[in-house]
């Protein structure tokens, strides 16, 4: 039997730690609605984005651009989007596993492989890997496009050097506030609208637009453009998820506080009782030996 | 009353404007552009400079920042990095965000360090976009 005193202690210290992860499921629930409102006002900029790129590239060769230059694939760059801090469930390590697999793939195919970590969870994890090329870290706190910019100028850089041949984006998508998915999408080469869908698709009125400057000097600019807003999305679903696995994460942890708490004061009850008993039946055997 | 073009000014932020409008000027590659009601299909990008519509008579005045427009259908689409209404410009940042740029230049020279001196000449042309656009729009 445990002593009462020990119980008490433990009792408060469980109290304190649901205290503090009720804090966290509150605080996550106020900043997942920050992320969400960001994700939202992103969402027709991207939506718009993707039009206008389509509208263009119908009506170009592909192999004109760096961006969207298909060669032979020997190496294979893996851009990780993680979370800084963890304490959100499985949510990083489901995005490390994802990403892991995809290494290992790569590997098993012959291809070297090169990882862009972004976000503390991902360094944390593949640095002793020794194949991290460039990483990213507390960036994620706040979003903003520059972080998003600076990031997609240097893969694509990498990329147009020919220090990876293909890019591959590994990032926590976002559902709903229930559920996170990590995510695998195609980042580079930038495949024209007419390889990804089949030809079928009509490329709208492309022809008829009057170009300033020349369509192919848009599409240089468009480029690193795409690369940036895929890259501020990712980081803007990372950020919406996290979040919204903290809450999950904390809010069950509350519980399972709750839980060990009802036990504990179980146990200090029955303590309790048998340290009256004990005590009674002392006064009582001391009464009886008195009457002797 | 004459025809009308619907603007829209869409930011990574979320949407800046979405009005009907008379007439639309804005910063194109080529030197600023003017786009009426049923205009042909239109594409350019756009640089840092000062977006200018009419409506009911009224100019109202943006700044953007590089991006590109789209025109077609009778819709104008700006998709720009940042965009400000006139109204909303805080003249005193931009003063001293335009000096902090100029001082910067100057001392780049010695320096010699480029990218800093892109990253300066940048917020240099946002400032003074900014404070033309604040000076313009009618109070």
């Amino acid at each position: 039997m445990p002593s009462l005193k020990d119980v008490k202690t433990k009792i408060a210290g469980v109290k304190k730690t649901a205290q503090i992860t009720k804090a966290m499921n509150m605080v996550s629930s106020a900043r997942l609605r920050g992320a969400q409102l960001k994700m939202e006002a992103f969402r027709p900029y991207a939506g718009k984005f993707d039009e206008a790129l389509r509208t263009i590239s119908g009506n170009m060769k592909s192999g004109e651009f760096a961006l969207m230059q298909s060669r032979e694939v020997k190496t294979v760059e893996i851009l990780i989007v993680t979370s800084d801090r963890g304490l959100c469930g499985s949510f990083n390590s489901n995005i490390i596993k994802m990403a892991e697999r995809l290494m290992k793939k790569y590997e098993a195919a012959g291809k070297k492989v090169t990882l862009v970590c972004v976000g503390k969870k991902a360094n944390r994890y593949f640095r002793k890997t020794g194949k991290v090329r460039e990483k990213h870290v507390d960036i994620m706190g706040n979003f903003q496009m520059f972080n998003a910019r600076a990031i997609a100028q240097d893969v694509a850089a990498n990329f147009i050097a020919g220090g990876s041949d293909e890019v591959q984006l590994v990032f926590g998508s976002f559902k709903s506030i229930a559920r996170q998915l990590p995510k695998t999408t195609h980042f580079l080469p930038v495949k024209s609208v007419a390889a990804e869908e089949g030809a079928a698709v009509e490329t709208k009125q492309a022809g008829d637009y009057i170009y300033e400057p020349s369509p192919e000097e848009i599409m240089e600019v468009l480029l690193p453009l795409y690369t940036n807003v895929m890259v501020y999305n990712a980081m803007l679903e990372v950020g919406a998820s996290e979040h919204a696995a903290r809450m999950t994460a904390m809010d069950n942890a509350t519980k399972a506080c709750k839980d060990i708490i009802s036990n504990l004061t179980m146990v200090y009850n029955k303590a309790r009782q048998s340290a009256i008993t004990g005590e009674l039946m002392d006064i009582v055997g001391g009464a009886e030996a008195l009457k002797g | 009353m004459a025809e009308s073009i619907h603007l829209e000014v869409v930011t990574p932020s979320g949407p800046i404007v979405s009005d009907d409008v008379d007439i639309v000027s804005a910063p194109g590659y080529g030197g600023d552009f003017g786009v009426l009601a049923n205009h042909a299909p239109f594409l350019s990008t756009i640089k840092i400079g000062s977006l200018i519509y009419k409506k009911d008579g009224r100019d109202n005045y943006l700044m953007v920042s590089g991006g590109f427009c789209e025109v077609s259908n009778n819709k104008i689409t700006f998709l720009v990095e940042s965009a400000e209404a006139g109204q909303q410009i805080d003249v005193d940042r931009a003063l001293r965000a335009k000096e902090r740029a100029e001082k910067r230049l100057a001392e780049a020279k010695t320096q010699a360090e480029k990218i800093n001196t892109t990253r300066a000449q940048a917020a240099l042309q946002r400032a003074i976009a900014r404070l033309k656009v604040a000076e313009k729009q009618p109070k």
